[in-house]
C-alpha cells in the first residue's frame, strides 16, 4: 500500500454527503472515517482489478454484487450515483461488512467532478 | 486446513457468498491482508463465472503453511477454447451477467493477475475445473 502524502486532502463521510447533497443510507463507525482517493466504475471486474483498498467507489450499478465486490476489494464507502436506489438486501450485506452507503442524484460525471474539486484524488 | 462450499449456478443473489466465507476464515488465520485480497478476488471472479455459466459448482480451498490452493469445479457447458477465453475482452456472458456488473471478459485475466499458478481444464457440455495457487511468502 502506498504511503499517504501529508498534503492529501481527506474528506469525512459527512463532507462527502454535503458535497454531493447525498443521502446517507447506512453507516458504520468501525469503517474508515476519512477518504482521500476514489474510483468510478459500473464494471465490477475493473473495481476488482485495483490493488488499493480503503477507497471511495462511485457507481451507477446498484445490486448485491456491487456490495460483494466492495467487500472483496476492501472498499468501505460507496456512492450510488444517477439516482440509483439501495435495496434492503444491499443494506444488510453492507452492515455486515462495516460499509457506508450513500445515494446521490447526480450523474457519475458530476459526482466525480464535485469530489475532485473538493480534493479527492483518483486512484490512477 | 480444508474448506468446501457448494455454488448454485444462476443464483446471482448468492454469488460471492462462498468467497466471503473464505475471506472470513483467512482473516481469522491472520493471513497477510495483501494475500487475502488476491485470493478472494480470484475466488470471487471464479465463483461469479460458475454462477454465470454453470449449473452447479464446488469451491475447495486448502490453506497450507506456505500456500493457498483453490479448486473450483463445475457442471456446465464447459469452455470451447480456453486460450480465447483467457483473452481480455472475450466474453460469452449473458445480458443478465452484464447487468450484474460482470461479463466484460476480464474475469479470467483478473484471476491470472491475482494467482501465482493457474490451471484450467474443461470439457464441452461436461464442465470446467479451475485450479489456482497463491503463495503466502510472495508479494
Amino acid at each position: 500500500m502506498g504511503s499517504i502524502k501529508t498534503e492529501d486532502k481527506k474528506l469525512t463521510i459527512k463532507d462527502i454527503s454535503v458535497t454531493l447533497d447525498a443521502k446517507l443510507v447506512c453507516t458504520d463507525q468501525s469503517g474508515p472515517l476519512t477518504i482521500n482517493r476514489a474510483f468510478a466504475s459500473d464494471l465490477m471486474s475493473d473495481v476488482l482489478r485495483l490493488d488499493e483498498g480503503d477507497i471511495l467507489l462511485i457507481t451507477g450499478l446498484a445490486n448485491v454484487q456491487t456490495i460483494r465486490t466492495a467487500e472483496m476489494s476492501d472498499i468501505h464507502c460507496i456512492v450510488f450515483a444517477r439516482g440509483k436506489k439501495v435495496t434492503p438486501d444491499m443494506i444488510d450485506l453492507a452492515k455486515e461488512n462495516n460499509m457506508t452507503l450513500l445515494e446521490c442524484r447526480y450523474s457519475v460525471f458530476k459526482t466525480c467532478g464535485l469530489l475532485y474539486k473538493a480534493g479527492i484524488k483518483p486512484v490512477f | 486446513m480444508h474448506f468446501e462450499h457448494e455454488i448454485e449456478g444462476g443464483n446471482f443473489s448468492q454469488a460471492g457468498f462462498a468467497s466471503s466465507e473464505i475471506k472470513k476464515v483467512l482473516k481469522q488465520l491472520n493471513i497477510n491482508i495483501k494475500v487475502i485480497k488476491r485470493v478472494v478476488v480470484a475466488l470471487y471472479e471464479a465463483e461469479v463465472n460458475i454462477v454465470a455459466h454453470a449449473y452447479h459448482g464446488k469451491m475447495e480451498v486448502d490453506v497450507d503453511t506456505d500456500k493457498i490452493f483453490m479448486r473450483l469445479t463445475d457442471k456446465g457447458p464447459g469452455i470451447e477454447n480456453i486460450e480465447k477465453a483467457m483473452e481480455e475482452g472475450y466474453s460469452t456472458a449473458s445480458t443478465e451477467v452484464r447487468e450484474m456488473g460482470f461479463g466484460a471478459g476480464m474475469g479470467l485475466s483478473n484471476i491470472k493477475k491475482n494467482t501465482d499458478e493457474l490451471y484450467i481444464t474443461s470439457k464441452v457440455d461436461k464442465g470446467t475445473t479451475v485450479e489456482m495457487t497463491a503463495y503466502l511468502n510472495r508479494e
